[in-house]
């Protein structure tokens, strides 16, 4: 097939050839190029198939309003779906391939669907819930459920690869003073006159090429602009997109760092999310030409007007021979000018009668024609045209391609992310920005200017209101009036034609049609947003760049409204899309979030452990010997724990120092037990509710002096207790003198639990006579040394319920401490336990922890009535009796058994009475475990009433998720040894 | 994004702070009756427009603030510390 490059135009690199693969076949293009322009030299017409009716789609545009080049770039995991090719640059060894078609865009069996097309029409999808009229055949979920697979396989453009992406990416920040985000004339004139002032200017383009639409221009050269804008010190960031704005001139970018390269550095990523700071935002994003609904004008071989241009100046590209313009408006001349000197048959059809216009007079000119047919399917054979819109005495010309302008639509999507409405210009028919308070100023056609030295104009007034609202100059500057074509444009959004089966695309990524969006009004929906919805119009990748404002137009014409009334639909991030791996960043894999490690991390490793999250945090899970499975093992370790001794690292729990004259005070405060009696040297466990009498935090805080306490919280709360203790002291009781300090990875903490902790110990510490009964009773607290002079601080504070002892050191001292009490308690037999043995431990005990205290519990639900004082007034003392919190029905603390004590549960069974299995229950299970001390499971968890009301009656437990049942028996929560009498040993 | 002007740290994204709440409330005293109470945690106004409200600087210097934001446009009019006698050392170092 002969090519369509020709010689003397274009500004792509003919010395350097690329070869790439298209639908497997392989094609040459050059330096410069993009895919579609490659494509089109190749006299490659058809690049994909459309949405619902598989019709045969071609290039409409150069940029990123395109709607129907749509296609795969690359295979195996780096399979990209949906990209456009108009803005993929080629690179050699490309390969590229049709989407939405089987099995290729030439011959797809999904054509058919074109015949269907009653059955695709708007708001399908939806139709499917209710059934199909007349009858409302198979109404209700069987249809949707029938046609649902079809509807899912037919509806995808494209498939991503469903294997992890190669590819990595990052985030990146910068800061400005000025971001300009466009290239064109007016967003440099900006940027230059910034500079010029001493701003520090960042100038973004989406394209590789700074120019804006310029660079379609044929005598353009950007390589003076780029050496001006270089010189001042202004930052170019091509190949990237502004793709929103957000509050407080913040500006989200993608930079596309390696989209066109062969063979990338693999140490490079391939895209960067830039987040910019910056003082002042000027929006020079140009502006898109719209095309013309009328019947088939989507087939291959219609393009807009500026995108020829783009082919023919840029890529040295001449997409017909016998070419049709339409259009409404002046700006097609040059382009129509240029198209017949570089060797084709031009004819412009303008919907004016009344005009003068200046051409090289090469091209006929038919004043007040429209197009309303386009001949052909594949590809275009010739074009029915009438003079003026109602159809009469039509005319065919034979043509290869049709070209449109509809209008210009100025880009405002940016503005609109920042909630600005545009208005509606009667004269430029189009959306022009409206004003705004912020920090955002729009120039150059964005703002309605078509001719290039209003654009320049525009950008310095830009530039010089942002030196004004930044304060740095006061000076007055106006902005040229929007428009700037000799003739003014004639409003022209559809050629209507009656002709059964006749398709007139308003949106062609979405297949939505002038049908549609009559049908969807004539069905109810007159609101612009509902018929958004329900047709999908502008809800195709595109956003509607190119047909929105011709679907409003029918909207308005329907309603016969203007369109100012009917309104626009409302632009939101991103511009163009953006790939979730950009926006993820590197925070994937293990830095999904981060890790947080204990300083004996590596030590817990080296011995075995298996590790789990609780949190960020790492924790011991368990310390298999040989063949061991979880349970084996931390079965073992719960009943060593029991016999002799074990040892847990316990750092992750949050660790506070409070400090200061009025500690004291503060806690009692805090706590809803009582603290004012507390003897330096002891330590007491103490629960925290909220302000509305809810459960908080429990922990235990330590007197180490008169002014000194050193509290624990929880793992899971620890940071929610920090901030909570400081709000409370610099905003409510900022007459207390106090001092909150987070200590949590200053201390390394562990847990030496079980009858030979205090042996253990002994052969521990300097001076064995520390750790006494006597020295160190229950809930005694000391400040010593390990051996080998390690500072620690002792408290004898148990968790499993046997005689145990916490021991912290300064971090860098931990390896040492469990070095030390490990040596010695393996001469006890003991051993190394993790969360699952010290969670077997605590539910045999009934000690509750976050499983339980999930921010619904009360005091007295979790049985813990008595650490809440009488005698004084605390946070959320007040509240935690109020209303529902005192009904007699709550869910209270209990233990639970299964009957059959060969029975095991899980956390999350719902309790249920016999005959009355259904909804919530009356109750949960929270935790359980396998007691090694009972030789049974064992459960913790809640039900109404409590213990007193079910103890003698069987309840049952349902399990619907895991398909289980099971009899219970209501049980006291503390399992075993009720009375404590094991840690006052 | 909005950007919180902390005044120990200087100019910083929102995401370095934690919102707190209604930075208007006065709190009762701890041995105020139960319907004190539940006005002061329960009961909101719904404002549209400046607001005072309390955020903490987290990730940062961990001071409690008071800011004062538009809930229309985010606009942050003021930043102080919630500490009055804080506010005093700030003012004067102005
Ligand atoms: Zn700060």
């Amino acid at each position: 097939m002969k090519t369509r490059r020709i010689d003397n135009y274009g500004k792509i690199n003919r010395d350097k050839i690329l070869s790439f693969s298209w639908d497997k076949k392989n094609y040459k293009g050059f330096e410069g190029d993009t895919l579609a322009s490659a494509l089109l030299a190749n006299n490659i017409g058809i690049v994909g198939r459309s949405f619902k009716y598989h019709r045969p789609r071609g290039i409409f545009s150069s940029g990123v309003e395109e709607s129907g080049a749509l296609v795969t770039i690359g295979s195996k995991d780096r399979r990209d779906p949906n990209v456009r090719a108009t803005t993929q640059e080629l690179y050699n060894g490309l390969e590229a391939s049709g989407q939405n078609a089987f099995p290729n865009v030439n011959f797809d069996l999904a054509g058919i669907n074109n015949y269907l097309g009653r059955f695709f029409a708007a708001g399908f999808y939806y139709k499917t819930f209710m059934g199909i009229p007349p009858l409302e055949w198979g109404k209700g979920t069987a249809i949707w459920m029938f046609f649902e697979k079809f509807i899912r396989k037919a509806a995808g453009m494209g498939s991503a690869s469903g294997l992890p992406d190669p590819d990595t990416y990052e985030h990146a920040h910068d800061f400005c003073d000025l971001i300009v985000v466009g290239s064109g004339p007016a967003g440099v004139a900006a940027a230059i006159e910034a500079a010029e002032k001493k701003l520090d200017v960042i100038l973004v383009e989406q394209d590789s090429l700074i120019g804006g639409n310029q660079l379609a221009e044929n005598d353009f050269d950007n390589s003076q602009i780029k050496n001006q804008l270089e010189n001042l010190g202004i930052k170019i960031m091509t190949r990237t997109t502004a793709f929103g704005l957000y509050d407080n001139c913040v500006v989200g970018l993608l930079e596309r760092v390696t989209d066109h390269i062969s063979a990338p550095n693999v140490n490079i990523p391939r895209q960067r999310f830039w987040t910019i700071r910056a003082k002042h935002i000027i929006v020079g994003a140009g502006a898109i030409e719209r095309h013309i609904a009328f019947n088939n004008n989507d087939i291959p071989g219609v393009m807009t007007v500026n995108a020829s241009k783009h082919y023919l100046n840029r890529y040295g590209v001449l997409t017909g021979k016998r070419i049709v313009i339409a259009t409404n408006n002046d700006s097609v001349y040059e382009t129509a000018n240029q198209l017949s000197e570089a060797g084709a048959n031009v004819t412009v059809l303008d919907s004016r009668t009344n005009f003068e216009i200046e051409t090289n007079k090469s091209f006929e000119i038919r004043k007040g024609y429209v197009p309303y047919n386009i001949n052909g399917s594949k590809k275009i054979h010739s074009l029915d045209i009438s003079k003026s819109e109602t159809i009469n005495k039509s005319e065919t010309i034979d043509c290869d391609q049709v070209l449109l302008s509809g209008g210009w639509s100025p880009a405002v999507h940016l503005l609109s992310h920042r909630g600005v409405k545009p208005k509606w210009d009667y004269n430029n028919a189009c959306f022009l920005p409206s004003d705004t308070k912020e920090n955002i100023t729009m120039v150059g056609s964005s703002r309605g200017l078509w001719n290039k030295n209003d654009c320049i104009a525009s950008g310095i007034a830009g530039t010089t209101d942002a030196l004004n609202r930044l304060g740095i100059s006061k000076t007055n500057y106006f902005f040229p009036k929007p428009g700037g074509w000799k003739n003014p444009i004639q409003p022209l959004y559809e050629v209507k034609y009656k002709k059964s089966r006749s398709k007139s695309f308003v949106d062609y990524q979405h297949d939505v049609t002038t049908d549609d969006v009559r049908l969807a009004h004539r069905e109810g929906f007159i609101s612009v947003e509902h018929l958004k919805r329900y047709t999908t119009l502008g809800m195709a990748n595109d956003q509607g760049k190119m047909g929105n404002i011709i679907g409003l137009s029918l909207m308005a014409e329907l309603l016969n409204k203007e369109i100012p009334e009917v309104g626009t639909t409302v632009f939101r991030p991103p511009y163009t899309p953006v790939s979730i791996g950009a926006l993820s960043g590197r925070n994937v894999g293990k830095h999904f979030r981060p890790l947080r490690v204990t300083p004996m991390h590596q030590w817990n490793i080296d011995h075995g452990a298996k590790m789990i999250e609780v949190g960020l945090y790492q924790r011991p899970w368990y310390y298999p010997k040989e063949n061991e499975t979880l349970s084996d093992s931390y079965i073992r370790e719960a009943s060593t724990v029991r016999k002799t001794v074990g040892i847990c690292d316990i750092t992750s729990l949050g660790k506070i120092a409070i400090q200061g004259p009025d500690s004291t005070e503060f806690l009692n405060r805090i706590y809803s037990n009582s603290f004012s009696k507390l003897q330096v040297g002891k330590a007491r466990y103490g629960i925290m509710l909220r302000d509305d009498g809810i459960v908080m935090d429990d922990g235990t805080s330590w007197r180490l002096a008169e002014n000194e306490y050193f509290m624990t919280t929880s793992t899971g709360e620890a940071a929610k207790v920090m901030s909570w203790l400081e709000e409370l002291l610099q905003n409510r009781w900022t007459d207390l003198n106090v001092n909150v300090t987070s200590v949590s990875e200053q201390w390394a903490g562990v847990s030496v639990a079980g009858p030979k902790s205090r042996e253990v110990l002994n052969n521990c510490v300097d001076d064995s006579l520390v750790v006494t009964n006597n020295n160190l009773p229950f809930m005694g607290v000391t400040s010593t040394f390990l051996k080998g002079n390690i500072p620690c601080r002792i408290a004898r504070i148990s968790f499993s319920g046997e005689l145990a002892f916490e021991v912290y050191v300064k971090s860098d001292f931990a390896n040492t401490m469990m070095d030390l009490i490990w040596e010695n308690a393996k001469k006890y037999d003991g051993c190394l336990y993790g969360l699952e043995a010290l969670g077997a431990l605590r539910v045999e005990k009934g000690h509750v922890t976050a499983a339980e205290l999930d921010g619904r519990v009360t005091i007295d639900d979790a049985g813990l009535s008595k650490m809440a004082s009488t005698k004084k007034s605390y946070i959320g003392s007040a509240m935690r009796k109020r209303g529902v919190l005192k009904n007699n029905d709550r869910e209270i603390l209990v233990g639970f058994f299964p009957t059959n004590l060969k029975e095991t549960f899980n956390a999350g069974t719902i309790v249920c009475e016999k005959n009355n299995i259904k909804g919530q229950g009356i109750g949960r299970i929270t935790s359980v475990t396998y007691s090694p001390e009972l030789g049974h499971w064992i459960g913790l968890g809640f039900v109404k009433g409590g213990l007193d009301k079910w103890k003698d009656t069987n309840l049952v437990g349902a399990d619907p998720v895991r398909n289980k049942q099971m009899n219970l028996k209501v049980v006291s929560p503390h399992m075993i040894d009720p009375k404590g009498e094991r840690m006052y040993a | 994004m909005i950007r919180i002007n902390c005044p120990y740290c200087g100019e910083r994204d929102h995401s370095e702070f934690s919102y707190g709440g209604d930075a208007t409330i006065n709190y009762p005293s701890l041995d105020a009756s139960e319907k004190e109470w539940t006005e002061a945690i329960f009961f909101r106004k719904n404002i549209k427009g400046f607001q005072f409200e309390t955020w903490h600087h987290s990730n940062g210097c961990r001071m409690w603030l008071v800011v004062e934001r538009s809930t229309v446009t985010h606009e942050i009019k003021s930043v102080k510390p919630c500490h009055p006698d804080l506010q005093k050392v700030v003012e004067n170092n102005k």
